[in-house]
């Protein structure tokens, strides 16, 4: 897994049927100190993360876990909102 | 997922047998603001996209979790076609640098 913010939205009524009824978001991907790592990508979202929200979420075919159904053609999808990072020495 | 706008089509007739069929698309990467960027892939298309709509694109082996691409040597599959797409959590170093 992997941190990240999400940072908005995306809305795309024609898509793959099993998409149907997903949210997906705007992701900007994380370092622990979160810092930004790289572009945003788009993920599926079943946890119901807010804006501006630090989520930590999975990426390749396990990202279709998450969604109730067995084939998505997903890559990357939030799976747990950050309460706190604790960093003990790095 | 990563934004990209569909700039072409890839024909070919010579190709893996499994692969037949299947409509390739190329597809450039756009960032967030739709200004393109230096990478493009080609896509098999899953929803009908055609040249010029910004879509959006799996990649890897989730690209073969859809009945057209299931066990195909595919690793990049477009499947959304973008409506619209609201960053709400601005850059605060744009925003700065924007002042």
């Amino acid at each position: 897994m992997n941190l990240g913010r999400v940072i908005g939205t995306i809305w795309a009524t024609k898509k793959y049927e099993a998409l149907e009824h997903q949210k997906m978001q705007l992701l900007q991907p994380l370092k622990f100190n979160l810092e930004k790592d790289g572009d945003p990508i788009i993920v599926v979202d079943t946890i119901g993360a807010g804006p501006g929200e630090v989520v930590f979420y999975i990426t390749s075919s396990e990202a279709v876990i998450p969604m109730d159904v067995d084939m998505a053609p997903v890559d990357a999808a939030i799976v747990g909102i950050v309460d706190s990072i604790n960093i003990e020495n790095n | 997922m990563i934004l990209g706008r569909v700039i072409g089509t890839v024909w070919s007739t010579r190709k893996d047998e499994k692969l037949v069929g299947s409509k390739f698309l190329i597809v450039r990467q756009l960032n967030l603001d739709y200004t393109p960027k230096n990478s493009f892939v080609v896509a098999v298309d899953s929803v009908g996209a055609g040249v010029g709509e910004v879509v959006l694109f799996a990649q890897g082996s989730s690209a073969r979790q859809t009945t057209l691409t299931k066990n195909k040597p595919v690793d990049a599959v477009i499947m959304a076609i973008v409506d619209k797409l609201d960053i709400s959590v601005k850059d605060k170093e744009k925003e700065v640098a924007a002042e």
